[in-house]
């Protein structure tokens, strides 16, 4: 078991290397020069002003040093400074991330919350009124556009009914809790400051609910799909021969085999959720990662690109790691 | 029967499948007494597991037990409420299945399985039920049973998880155990273990078993009764040794005589009745046995026979025997002339093989472990002979097949056939010799491709190979080669799953003699099969032999399965080839301890059988010496050197230090 977490360990490393190689070359070989988004028609057509713009970022220098600088300030929490704001990266992305990942875990939470014990129930009582519910939500959740649902969820719940707040992470009169990660829930929790707490949960609810319609429609899909199968192992009629309880049997026996797919696709799915909120926070005006990412895509600014890029194959792979070492928990024979 | 355990009366399940209702068990009535050992006999589809799966109120929709009553000490199960049901399923009757693989949970240490049902029953407390379950794991033959209760099932060998199984079962020390083709899966020696196990706890602690089997051997060896079913029904039962020396329906008879004996004579067929089961959906009306009954009488197509008496404690479902008189014996046809004189050239020689697979290593600085599959094989195969390969799963004797049809290329060694060296041959020369050398497998299930028709499939390798030019062409000879394999050219245009298994086994078989082979080398083809299927398919085999003078290399590790088939036997253990003999005198005087050992284990009614301790020791570390000496019962000092090659008869080659010296048991 410890050999197996080292192993994975080794190579998660390894590959977050390879990465930052993979980053590096790509942002250097698209088509589209920074120098020219950056200075505009006019002072571009200047050499000398262009000449000193590059040695000014560096752009002078040969590939490999400039990698070799890329890494070394990588090491030391340095991912450069955003051509566009003009500040450094890594502040960038810490101002916008918490935003974010809180959305992305709650909704997260939320599919597997209800995905799995909808999945369950609905392969336990196949062809009952639960499992043509489960059908629905999965098919929804699965084959809405997000941008559909959150216009739908938009007009009827903060438009039409008044339950939920409009877009934003706090009312707009709202101060940001202290306690300065960033995650409001947190902080305010933390705090022991309740209305604020109050306030971003209401507003975290109806995009995190939107977000969560596709990875919910998967989850409880897979769940009962790996759950059907396993109800017909032999090991599950063998528990059932033992004189073993229903729920003993599909708690302990079956459900335990099934979360293998659910974990594999949970994984992907949470990264998924971090990096794919573009619509739902523009929509919503969550002041997050998508948002900052289409920015810094548009203005070509490839420090930022390269930060953020980073940052999400660091998420990935480290998902990735969470994902394994839950298989060599679920799983003795993946153990070696 | 006031002292039954287990009364069954008139049980009834249906299975509503989408083509309509199916009676997988009809009208079945047993009982087993206290005690008692009751074996269950019947082929595939005769309705023998879905009987047990009721009496445990085990199985899904679609089916559904529709009558009946299931009495057990009295009370009847099928009425039970779910509360009584779960306290008494694995409290007094528990059960054991056929796939130990399958069937144990991958995820859940060896311990909880084997006593979470004695604490969910408030028998014991957790600790203590710790203690009982390593004590019956101990008592269940599961070697230092303190590790192994803390260990997962794919830690274990086949052998050594049916034991667990059976300590499963064992673990409330019920009245009855239902035992579900419980050593299928095993090889012989383990099998033997295995049933020697059972017989035991039915003598030490007065369990009830009812034993289900498709091997008559098997049930003959525990049973002291036998019910034997066919088409869901039960047609015969009775003290399992006069059904089996004197058989009243002519099913069981077909049963009793179409599977090979050791100790039977040997016949140049095996007498199989042919058929095939009737269709679940439109059973005949009258016997359901009279379409493929060879005595059957004008009554038996309209009348449908009861199950009445035909002798004291004996029932048969049959007109024919219903006045009590029986069935003809086996008529045994003169062996034919033994093998031509082998003044010819031999079609195949082997020597020295060696195939060694390497494994992924485990570690980056650690040796890598290697497989050693095939350790230095010679054999060779005449024009038109039977060679048969025997031994236990990881013998080598499936990668001895893959090397010399060269789907594997040996790491040393040569191999001529027909004059040509082509051990090391590739490209199109390994494509030219391919059609003079076919292949059938043993899973007629996994070897036909799902998604083509039997014509297409058929036809492929003509056409790859230039025997037929058009389409056209093929499509003829298609038509031919299903004639040949005894199936209707019409079918040419179904699919494989279509066909039952019997039927694919022949159309694998046509497959490879489309191609005019020299030499068939058939792994294990018919061991998924059910015995009267087998008697049916090897009898083609001979028949195919006869016409078009093959030679077969025969892989099984069925021994009785290959002393009627084959000319002459090669016993592999651990990649070497331990004994080659002759059939004849391989069977009558099995020099080497291993093939006595071999022939010893195979469950045959009223044999004394030696019971090999032990599994096969890993093909990871060869021994040093005699490969069969850790578990040899007369190994000497001496035995730790390299046996010596001895030939101790004309052709009966031994690979020991002391050929004969072991008799088996007295």
């Amino acid at each position: 078991m410890l050999r197996y977490v080292a192993i994975r360990l080794a190579s998660a490393v390894v590959m977050a290397l390879l990465a930052s190689l993979v980053i590096f070359l790509i942002s250097n070989f698209v088509p589209g020069d920074p120098v020219l988004a950056q200075l505009g028609d006019i002072l571009a057509s200047d050499p000398a002003v262009v000449a000193q713009w590059r040695a000014k970022w560096g752009l002078d220098l040969p590939l490999w040093d400039r990698y070799w600088i890329f890494l070394s300030g990588l090491l030391h929490g340095d991912l450069g400074i955003s051509i566009a704001t003009r500040r450094p990266v890594l502040e960038d992305i810490a101002q916008y991330a918490p935003a974010t990942i809180e959305l992305a875990t709650v909704s997260f939470l939320l599919a597997l919350v209800v995905g799995i014990p909808l999945g369950v129930a609905a392969a336990v009582w196949r062809d009952s009124i639960v499992d043509a519910v489960a059908r629905a939500v999965s098919l929804l959740g699965v084959s809405a556009p997000t941008f559909w649902l959150a216009f739908i969820f938009l007009a009827i719940f903060y438009g039409w009914l008044g339950w939920a707040p409009g877009p934003g992470r706090l009312d707009p009169i709202a101060f940001p809790p202290e306690g300065g990660t960033g995650f409001f829930l947190w902080d305010s929790a933390v705090q022991g400051d309740w209305e604020t707490f109050h306030d971003a949960l209401t507003h975290l609810a109806l995009p995190a609910i939107v977000l969560a319609a596709a990875t919910l429609g998967l989850i409880t899909r897979t769940t009962r799909a790996a759950m059907l199968e396993c109800l017909h192992q032999d090991y599950v009629r063998v528990a059932r021969a033992k004189g073993l309880k229903e729920r003993a049997v599909v708690l302990h026996h079956a459900l335990r085999n099934a979360l293998v797919p659910v974990v594999t696709l949970g994984g992907l799915a949470y990264a998924n959720l971090l990096t794919g909120a573009v619509m739902t926070e523009t929509i919503f005006a969550w002041p997050g990662l998508g948002r900052y990412t289409f920015r810094s895509a548009a203005a070509l600014d490839f420090p930022a690109i390269m930060g953020i890029t980073l940052v999400v194959s660091a998420t990935y792979l480290l998902v990735n790691l969470v994902v394994d070492l839950s298989y060599a928990l679920l799983d003795p024979r993946v153990r070696r | 029967m006031s002292d039954a355990v287990l009364h069954v009366r008139n049980l009834v399940t249906v299975f509503h499948t989408d083509a309509g209702p199916v009676r997988a068990v009809d009208g079945v009535s047993f009982s087993v007494g206290k005690g008692e050992t009751l074996g269950i006999v019947g082929e595939s589809g005769s309705g023998k597991s879905v009987t047990a799966q009721s009496l445990m109120r085990l199985l899904d929709p679609p089916a559904r037990i529709e009558g009946g009553q299931v009495l057990f000490e009295g009370r009847d199960v099928l009425t039970m409420s779910p509360r009584e049901l779960t306290a008494w399923r694995g409290a007094n009757a528990a059960m054991v299945f056929q796939d130990s693989l399958t069937g144990l949970n991958p995820v859940l240490r060896i311990l909880r399985q084997v006593t979470e049902h004695v604490v969910a029953h408030g028998r014991m407390d957790a600790r203590d039920a710790r203690r009982h379950g390593i004590e019956l794991l101990r008592r269940m033959g599961v070697a230092s049973p303190e590790r192994a209760a803390a260990s997962y099932p794919h830690q274990f060998s086949g052998g050594m998880r049916q034991r667990v199984m059976i300590a499963m079962g064992m673990a409330n020390d019920p009245t009855l155990l239902l035992a579900d083709e419980p050593t299928t899966a095993l090889d012989v020696t383990i099998q033997a273990q295995i049933l020697d196990l059972l017989a035991g706890l039915n003598e030490k602690f007065g369990t009830a078993i009812v034993l289900i089997s498709h091997d008559l051997g098997v049930i003959g060896t525990i049973c002291k009764r036998i019910v034997v079913m066919y088409a869901g029904e039960v047609v015969e039962e009775g003290p399992t040794a006069d059904v089996l020396s004197d058989p009243r329906h002519p099913y069981a008879w077909a049963l009793a005589n179409a599977v090979p004996r050791l100790d039977a004579p040997i016949a140049d067929r095996l007498p199989g009745i042919e058929g095939a089961p009737p269709d679940p959906l439109a059973m005949p009306q009258g016997c359901r046995f009279a379409p493929r009954c060879p005595w059957r009488i004008e009554r038996c197509g309209t009348e449908r026979p009861p199950l009445a008496a035909v002798a004291p404690g004996r029932l048969a479902r049959c007109w024919v025997t219903a006045d009590g008189r029986s069935l003809p014996p086996r008529t045994v046809p003169a062996h034919a002339k033994p093998p031509e004189s082998s003044t010819t050239e031999p079609l195949l020689v082997a020597r020295d093989l060696v195939k060694h697979f390497p494994l992924p290593k485990k570690s980056f600085f650690g040796a890598r472990e290697v497989v050693h599959a095939v350790n230095g094989v010679s054999l060779h195969v005449m024009p038109g002979e039977r060679l048969g390969i025997v031994g236990e799963s990881g013998c080598g004797k499936s990668t001895l097949a893959r090397l010399v049809t060269r789907l594997h290329t040996p790491d040393a060694g040569h191999i001529r056939f027909d004059g040509q060296d082509i051990a090391t041959l590739g490209g199109e020369e390994l494509r030219q010799l391919r059609p003079r050398l076919q292949m059938v497998f043993q899973d007629p299930y996994a070897s036909l491709n799902p998604r083509m028709r039997i014509g297409d499939i058929l036809a492929e390798p003509l056409l790859v190979h230039g025997r037929a030019r058009t389409a056209a062409e093929a499509g003829e000879r298609v038509g031919a080669l299903l004639d040949m394999v005894g199936l209707n050219p019409s079918w040419a245009i179904r699919f494989p799953h279509e066909f039952s298994g019997g039927q694919r086994q022949r159309i694998s078989i046509a497959r490879a003699l489309g191609l005019e082979p020299a030499l068939i080398v058939a792994d294990e083809p018919v061991s998924a099969l059910d015995v009267n299927v087998q008697a049916q398919v090897l009898n083609l085999m001979l028949d195919l032999r006869e016409r078009m003078g093959l030679a077969y290399m025969f892989i099984a590790h069925d021994l009785a399965v290959v002393r009627a088939f084959c000319d002459r036997v090669a016993v592999m253990y651990l990649g070497r080839i331990v004994e080659e003999a002759p059939a004849r005198d391989l069977f009558a005087q099995p020099a080497h301890p291993y093939t006595v050992s071999l022939l010893s284990a195979v469950p045959e009614p009223g044999r004394q059988r030696v019971v090999l301790g032990g599994e096969p020791p890993s093909t990871l570390r060869l021994p040093q010496g005699c490969a069969f000496r850790a578990r040899c019962p007369v190994a000497q000092p001496v035995c730790a050197e390299p046996p010596p090659p001895t030939e101790i008869a004309p052709g009966h080659r031994v690979l020991c230090h002391a050929p004969g010296s072991f008799k088996g048991m007295p």
